[in-house]
């Protein structure tokens, strides 16, 4: 069944500070949409507050997941729905290896009384490992402890290939990683991409998008969308750099 | 001596208590059992003269019993080092023997039908108690079960309750009773010296490797009933043992004071290890002593986990006596709201060319504490001895409470010392990367808990590092708000 998630005119503060505002972006399966911007115009705010972050308060608007507002959900009930954050810096668990987390991840997602069956949980961790090209030792190792950054989003693309999320955000991808971890993460991506996968695809660099190719793309300025194209827009935003958006576009 | 107190503040005025509703409904129940001898409560030379008399002891063993009681009544609470919650202890009010008067089963067939049921209740899976290569399960103050396999015995393996062994093996057992941990060396080894009661009693003789580990589960199964066991395994030259603990008790309301002393005796080139996991209710006073003495090239490993109890006290610790022997104490704590565990090592350097190594892990939950305490000593005339103490902490709560008392005399330049000591909390940040990967707040506590101590778990036999995973899962769930 494909999916929805519809951000309508949302407002995010940290503290009494306002990061989002009045943002509204559609993204539905099979598409990818790439959020371009400078640093600090609230790109990862949006992400995080899609996904529940307590220090992130909505104070407007809403985020509706296949029509069902999750304002009011908690940060496992939003992932249980299917809604997946690759995180920018994800958090070192030490002591607790990569296989036994994800096998609690994947526990959740079942259903009540539910069990998850330890052979063909391997099964399919292995699969997946096989098509990401990771080595079969990853997954022994503690999640993210003295990772390098291309292992790090590596494990986070290997979390979301088992949670088969609905829709996934991708919350610079690219940062920290050299041009050979970025080819192989990126093709780990694209071979998650299909027709049940949205993604949000959050970016500082336009280099992303030469290997992961974005049906959309907006370019993000001080909490807002300022302007939407396909990924021509990318290329032009790349030529033309920031300063061109906030001369021609926030002014006008 | 170096003294840190790293209890962190509340962010906020608002410090209610964030540990409500621990299911510790694992150790809460319990059934009847008909006590044939009850010493009744309080503490006097009549109750001791009891306990002996009813348990028909050599004369010499009455006379230790009694000096003993002199050495408690004289002692004041270690209060001044220790937790003022000792004066709350109401010595008049514990009851110190109780005995189903049952001797110890040979067979699981001829074990009542009632005890079963608390072993089925305490999860002890069929085909473990099949494997195991000895079972002496103590319910209340004697063995309701004991069944020493056949291999075991075969190789000359003693494995008996301490009443049994005193009266079959008398010489073994006066050789080494109260020489590792003498009668006056702390009030509480005192108190268990008099009114001691079950335990167990191991011999290997020289050249014995014991290949599974014997095991022993303890309970308490009434209200105001002090436990006092005492623990003696001499293992001799060249031999090895393996030795596990467990206990879960029942809830009660009133407290309940458990006090064992353990000693163990490694001759030359033997290897003890004694591991230990108890999750006590959260109204026992848990105040053990546990020590062992190592000769020359032995090992003594001590594993211990600390789970529940109001207030646990222990530091089990090595003699150092003979040259090349080596001493280890890895331990675990676990404190949830309104629990003290204040737990550590000790280590005595008195030969050559001795190691040591203590790794201490504490975790405190909610309003819970945690306080490690660590002797090494190495005098100055020794040579080539050496010390590893590491202690971390896990805070998991704003107002959670660690404190570090480590002291490490090491005198002489040609021995060696280090020391290492964290303090962490759990961080937000990596329980929200949890719960977006959908655990919910307490799995993900829970799994960073587990993680944390997960290095030290693993030097645990597989059914206890299950255990200790499920008992920790269990206090977790109600970490969170």
């Amino acid at each position: 069944m494909p999916s929805i998630l519809e951000i309508a005119n949302l407002h995010v503060s940290i503290g009494e500070k306002e990061i989002v505002k009045g943002l509204s972006l559609t993204i539905k399966s099979g598409e990818i949409h790439a959020v371009m911007g400078p640093n600090g115009t609230g790109k990862s705010t949006l992400s995080k507050a899609i996904a529940g972050h307590p220090d992130y308060t909505v104070t407007g608007g809403d985020i509706l997941l296949d029509g069902k507002s999750i304002l009011q959900m908690e940060p496992d009930e939003r992932a249980r729905a299917g809604l997946f954050l690759a995180f920018q810096y994800p958090s070192e668990i030490p002591g607790v290896s990569i296989a036994n987390f994800l096998r609690a991840a994947v526990q959740s997602h079942m259903g009540e009384g539910e069990e998850l069956d330890a052979t063909a949980y391997y099964k399919r961790l292995y699969q997946k490992m096989d098509l990401l090209k990771i080595d079969r030792k990853f997954t022994s190792r503690s999640v993210n402890e003295g990772f390098s950054g291309g292992e790090k989003k590596r494990c986070e693309i290997l979390q979301m290939a088992m949670l088969e999320p609905k829709i996934a955000m991708m919350d610079e991808t690219d940062s920290g990683l050299d041009i050979d971890a970025l080819r192989i993460v990126s093709a780990g991506v694209n071979e998650l991409r299909g027709p049940n996968l949205g993604v949000l695809l959050i970016t500082h660099y336009q280099r992303l998008l030469n290997y992961i190719v974005p049906d959309y793309v907006h370019v993000m300025w001080d909490g807002r969308i300022v302007k939407s194209g396909d990924k021509s827009l990318a290329l032009e935003l790349e030529s033309k750099g920031y300063d061109w958006v906030k001369k021609e576009l926030v002014t006008a | 001596m170096q003294e840190t107190d790293t209890t962190l503040l509340p962010a906020d005025a608002a410090t209610e208590n964030p540990v409500v509703g621990i299911d510790q409904s694992a150790g809460n129940f319990s059934y009847d059992v008909k006590y044939e001898f009850d010493a009744g409560s309080g503490l006097s030379e009549r109750v001791v003269e009891y306990i002996s008399s009813v348990k028909k002891e050599a004369p010499w063993i009455r006379e230790f019993r009694l000096n003993a009681l002199k050495t408690f009544l004289s002692r004041p609470l270690p209060t001044h080092w220790a937790t003022r919650d000792l004066e709350t202890i109401d010595f008049s009010k514990i009851r110190y023997y109780l005995s189903s008067g049952q001797k110890p089963k040979r067979s699981w067939d001829e074990v009542p039908a009632d005890i079963k049921r608390t072993f089925e209740r305490l999860g002890i899976p069929e085909q473990e108690r099949k494997f195991l290569a000895g079972v002496e399960a103590q319910f209340d103050s004697e063995a309701a079960y004991s069944n020493v396999k056949e291999a075991v015995s075969k190789q000359g393996v003693i494995f008996l309750n301490s009443s049994e062994a005193l009266k079959e093996h008398p010489e073994i057992f006066r050789r080494w009773f109260g020489k590792v941990i003498p009668t006056g060396d702390n009030k509480f080894s005192a108190l268990n010296s008099a009114v001691f009661s079950g335990g167990s009693f191991i011999y290997v003789p020289p050249g014995v490797k014991v290949a599974h580990p014997l095991q022993a589960y303890f309970r308490i199964n009434a209200e105001n009933f002090g436990q006092f066991e005492r623990t003696l395994i001499i293992v001799d030259e060249g031999s090895e043992v393996t030795y596990m603990e467990g206990c879960t008790a029942p809830k009660f309301s009133t407290s309940t004071l458990h006090s064992a002393v353990v000693e163990l005796v490694a001759m030359k080139g033997a290897k003890i290890q004694y591991i230990t996991v108890q999750n006590w209710a959260s109204n026992v006073f848990n105040l053990v002593t546990k020590r062992g003495l190592a000769h020359e090239a032995s090992e003594i490993k001590w594993i211990d986990c600390n789970i529940g109890s109001r207030l646990t006290m222990k530091y089990p610790g090595v003699v150092l006596k003979g040259r090349k022997s080596r001493g280890e104490v890895i331990s675990i704590a676990l404190a949830n709201d309104g629990q003290h565990q204040d737990t550590g090592a000790k280590m005595v350097h008195a030969a050559d060319e001795t190691t040591s190594n203590i790794i201490a892990k504490s975790i405190s939950v909610g309003q819970g504490r945690s306080t490690y305490r660590g002797l090494v000593h190495i005098p100055k005339h020794l040579k080539g001895c050496k010390n590893n103490t590491e202690c971390d902490a896990l805070l998991i709560n704003t107002n959670s409470r660690t404190d570090t008392y480590p002291a490490i005399t090491v005198r002489g330049a040609a021995n060696r010392s280090q020391h290492e000591a964290s303090v962490s909390k759990v961080s937000e940040e990596q329980i929200f990367y949890m719960r977006q990967r959908g655990l919910t707040e307490g799995q993900a506590m829970s799994l960073s808990v587990n993680g944390f101590i997960n290095d030290l778990a693993r030097q645990f036999p597989m059914e206890y590092s299950v255990e200790l995973k499920r008992l920790i899962d269990l206090e977790m769930e109600g970490s969170v708000g």
